[in-house]
């Protein structure tokens, strides 16, 4: 390349934070019409490279240049002056305002005290039009799809003139049709002109879109090449650094029933239905995997098996028995492993220690509580014996857990769970956000517990992990699930179609294969 | 100018930031003296000898520790649980009401078993206090800062109608005060000729009390959980709502034997100025110690030499005693903007 003067150019851009080097050198170019895809593990350096593009950290070295211009460091304002535009992964919309609001704040100029309106409406419309886009204008947010404020969203820059568009994880709210429908978007758009950038760790929609790719490891760029020149393999070997971590398979024998919820319904507190006369069961020795776009009750699943929903209707069987008021404790005690969604939010306490968090779902029990006290000898050795089983890194039982990484923290979380040999284990997102060795870790981890009699209730947004290692697969829709469908008899886009509520579709073209 | 976070906080910085606070509270507060018009160094060298320099100085600056002690733990571990008791003013007068009721001569029994159950009555009655508040907080999501606050204000007239109405002591010669206790509740003096009492000696075991049972205990465990992350706490099984009970009756408790140990050390009977506002001064000890039991002697200490070499600076040299309230404001701020820099770093471009 380097024909034309590239659209952004930037040239040995390296950050440091403290002794870690978080950009090391880092050279990229993007021509009009290309599209890059941005690809690396987690704290591999991407975020900190697109904070730097968007002026809200300044590089300790190098310089960007869009259009042969420098860009002056550490302006927000500059950076979308120049035509810098971004959709973040969790979007930036009010939700109570129409379209044409969330396009228009913050681009009115402050001193007239009239908006206008109209011109706005009819910009958009154009610019839908063109590219495309089902969005009306005056629709509230809150009454849009997923895919819809997602398409608001890059309205949005555009509206603002944007010529260099940039995606974080743009997939991950999707399901596989709206992933395909959002790719043919972006493919229009840098048809006309646009160069985008979109950060990912989805191989497949690597290969699929993008023109060239960029690997980022430990901060530097480990690989750059056209699309077409690649593998899917290559580029999961140059993120991760080596060969990739194999999870083995181990063949499930299904036995009795540890969990079975029967026409259980829920609300939440304004009334709305989230679980709706759902039916699931789940047998000792098997991965149940849970698929579905964020936000059809899946999150109410996982509360409720793990205890965080008190008021339901329906049966809930834990074991053969019933469980009428459930509570974090309670299913503690009946032997529920929990794994949450949000493992900062919900699943550890980030002042405290490795040992107080590990503690947390045992302490009260005979051995660690003595009188009152934590039992601090057995503590410590639990704490030491979990750190080697689990590899868990960390600068000690007694260091903050929020010092830790994500990977980490979720092997801490697994640790606690495992450690009291549950019989069922809830999972929600277990690997959300972490690279792909931890990935695997946690993936055969759940095998093995498996294998060994546990039953898992695995909920995933990401279906190469349900394929990857559940038995059977559910996809939830609108409080309900579908009937158990076996992974190896289906496909992503039956899958997907079950996801869009087009379920009698997805059932038939399965039973149609057979 | 930009705040970036830091990957962890030195032990130096720990300690650094109170100490600095408290330089930068005495060198602003020397700007003060300036303009009243008086010598900065000669007003400073004053304030160490009102406060340290004698032994009647530092007698008098332990003695003002005592009540600091007791109300900077009753903030430091209601906050800890994020549990915003502003109220420990009125937990403090009822501590001394439920004292004086039981040790006026209802209740004749000798000083070591009279004493202790004076400070129980105490505690009972400022734990009880706490109560109401806090379960309007954890059943009905009512603001605690708004109703713990407010509620001073209920217990400082209900002591205005006491000390003049049915508790009046007749030979008082007219001023609102109750009947004094007997002399067998009466808290020994720790050193002849000053008013420094044994309360010194419980409000350190207080601490130390505090401190063993915020570390090592599960009660103190599941505090501090219930106050970094209460979402997490709650989906790890922590019974919250009975931890924040727990933590209000601790609060609330303590908050009440400061008015005890007050009653019974120094003044010997109830009235209206028992306290200057020392209820609201331990939310500035447990601030400046950062929530830290043991903490809280030393900065209870600093406070206390604060404004009592600041009562004999200003005798002195005849400017406003306010220099100490405004010392005290200022190391608050101080601190509170020094916390901030322990966790993160300020980067200029």
């Amino acid at each position: 390349m380097g024909e034309a003067t590239p659209l952004l150019s930037l040239r040995g851009i390296t950050k440091r934070f403290g002794a870690l080097v978080a950009n090391d050198d880092i050279d990229l170019d993007l021509q009009r019409g290309e599209m890059l895809a941005l690809l690396g593990e987690n704290g591999a350096g991407k975020t900190t490279l697109m904070n730097i593009l968007f002026g809200h950290y300044t590089a300790d070295e190098g310089s960007i240049e869009i259009d042969g211009a420098p860009l002056p460091p550490g302006s927000p304002k500059a950076a979308l002056g120049a035509g810098l535009g971004m959709v973040h992964q969790h979007f930036t919309l009010a939700d109570n305002m129409s379209v044409v609001d969330n396009i228009m704040v913050g681009v009115e100029p402050l001193t007239r005290f009239r908006r206008n309106t109209a011109a706005a409406v009819a910009k958009i419309r154009a610019l839908a039009e063109r590219y495309e886009m089902d969005v009306s204008p005056y629709s509230l947010v809150k009454h849009l799809s997923v895919g819809q404020r997602q398409r608001v969203e890059i309205l949005k820059a555009l509206y603002r003139h944007t010529r260099i568009l940039i995606l974080d994880e743009p997939t991950a709210v999707l399901t596989p049709q709206e992933s395909d429908h959002l790719f043919a978007t972006l493919r229009l758009l840098v048809d006309q002109g646009l160069a985008i950038i979109f950060i990912t760790h989805k191989l497949r929609e690597v290969m699929a879109a993008s023109d060239r790719c960029l690997v980022l490891r430990h901060g530097k760029v480990v690989f750059a090449c056209r699309t077409a020149t690649t593998s899917s393999e290559q580029l999961a070997r140059r993120m991760v650094g080596g060969e990739l971590p194999e999870v083995r398979r181990i063949a499930a024998t299904p036995g009795d029933p540890l969990l079975e919820l029967g026409g259980l319904s829920a609300e939440n507190d304004h009334g709305y239905q989230l679980l709706d006369h759902l039916d699931l069961t789940v047998n000792a020795g098997e991965i149940v995997g849970i698929a579905g776009v964020s936000g059809n009750g899946q999150s109410q699943l996982a509360d409720l098996v793990s205890g965080m929903i008190a008021d339901f209707s329906g049966t809930f069987m834990l074991a053969g028995a019933p469980i009428e008021k459930p509570s974090p404790r309670q299913m503690v005690r009946r032997g529920v492993g929990r794994i949450p969604e949000d493992r900062t939010a919900t699943g550890l306490i980030g002042d405290m220690t490795v040992l107080e968090n590990l503690a947390l779902e045992s302490y009260w029990k005979r051995g660690f509580n003595r009188l009152g006290f934590l039992a601090a000898v057995p503590l410590r050795q639990r704490t030491a014996e979990l750190l080697g089983r689990f590899d868990i890194r960390c600068a000690g039982a007694d260091a903050p857990v929020r010092t830790m990484s994500g990977g980490n923290m979720q092997k801490l979380i697994l640790a606690r769970v495992l450690a009291e040999r549950p019989i069922l284990i809830v999972a929600n997102q277990p690997t959300w956000g972490l690279d792909v060795g931890a990935t695997a870790f946690v993936h055969q981890r759940l095998i093995e517990a498996s294998r060994e009699g546990a039953g898992v209730l695995l909920i995933s947004e990401d279906l190469d992990e349900l394929f990857a290692i559940a038995d059977t697969i559910q996809v939830m829709y609108q409080g309900t699930l579908s009937p158990p469908i076996d992974p190896a008899r289906t496909n992503a886009a039956e899958i997907g179609l079950a996801m869009s509520g087009q379920r009698d579709i997805s059932q038939a073209m399965i039973s149609a294969r057979d | 100018m930009r705040l970036e976070p830091r990957a962890h906080t030195s032990m130096a910085m720990t300690i650094l930031v109170p100490v600095g606070a408290a330089a930068l509270a005495l060198m602003s507060c020397s700007v003060l003296i300036l303009w009243a018009g008086a010598s900065p160094f000669l007003a400073l060298t004053l304030l160490v000898k009102g406060s340290l320099g004698s032994v009647f100085a530092l007698s008098e600056t332990l003695t003002r520790t005592i009540p600091l002690i007791f109300t900077g733990l009753a903030a430091a571990v209601a906050f800890r649980a994020k549990l915003w008791n502003i109220g420990a003013e009125g937990q403090f007068y009822l501590g001394a009401c439920a004292a004086t009721w039981l040790g006026t001569g209802a209740i004749d029994l000798p000083p070591p078993l009279l004493i202790p159950l004076l400070f129980a009555a105490g505690a009972i009655a400022g734990g009880l206090w706490l109560l109401g508040p806090t379960l309007l907080k954890t059943r009905l999501a009512v603001d605690e800062v708004v109703t713990t606050l407010l509620l001073n204000f209920v217990v400082l007239l209900f002591v205005n109608w006491l000390v003049f109405g049915p508790w009046k002591d007749p030979m008082a010669m007219g001023w609102p005060q109750a009947e004094p206790v007997v002399d067998a509740a009466l808290l020994p003096p720790l050193v002849a000729k000053t008013r420094l009492h044994g309360g010194l000696l419980i409000a350190v075991f207080a601490a130390v009390l505090f401190w063993v049972v915020m570390k090592y205990t599960t009660w103190g465990y599941e505090i501090r959980a219930v106050g970094n992350n209460q979402a997490g706490a709650t989906f790890a099984g922590i019974p919250i709502d009975r931890v924040v009970i727990r933590t209000a009756l601790l609060s609330g408790g303590i908050a009440g034997c400061a008015g005890v140990s007050e009653l019974l050390g120094v003044k010997g009977y109830l009235t209206l100025d028992l306290s200057p506002g020392f209820g609201y001064s331990g939310i500035v000890v447990a601030m400046l110690a950062g929530l830290h039991p043991l903490g809280v002697l030393l900065s209870a200490l600093f406070i206390a030499a604060l404004s009592i070499g600041a009562d004999s600076m200003s005798r002195a040299l005849n400017i406003s005693n306010y220099i100490a309230d405004i010392a005290t404001a200022i190391s608050l701020l101080a601190v509170l903007a020094g916390m901030m820099l322990t966790r993160y770093r300020i980067r200029f471009r």
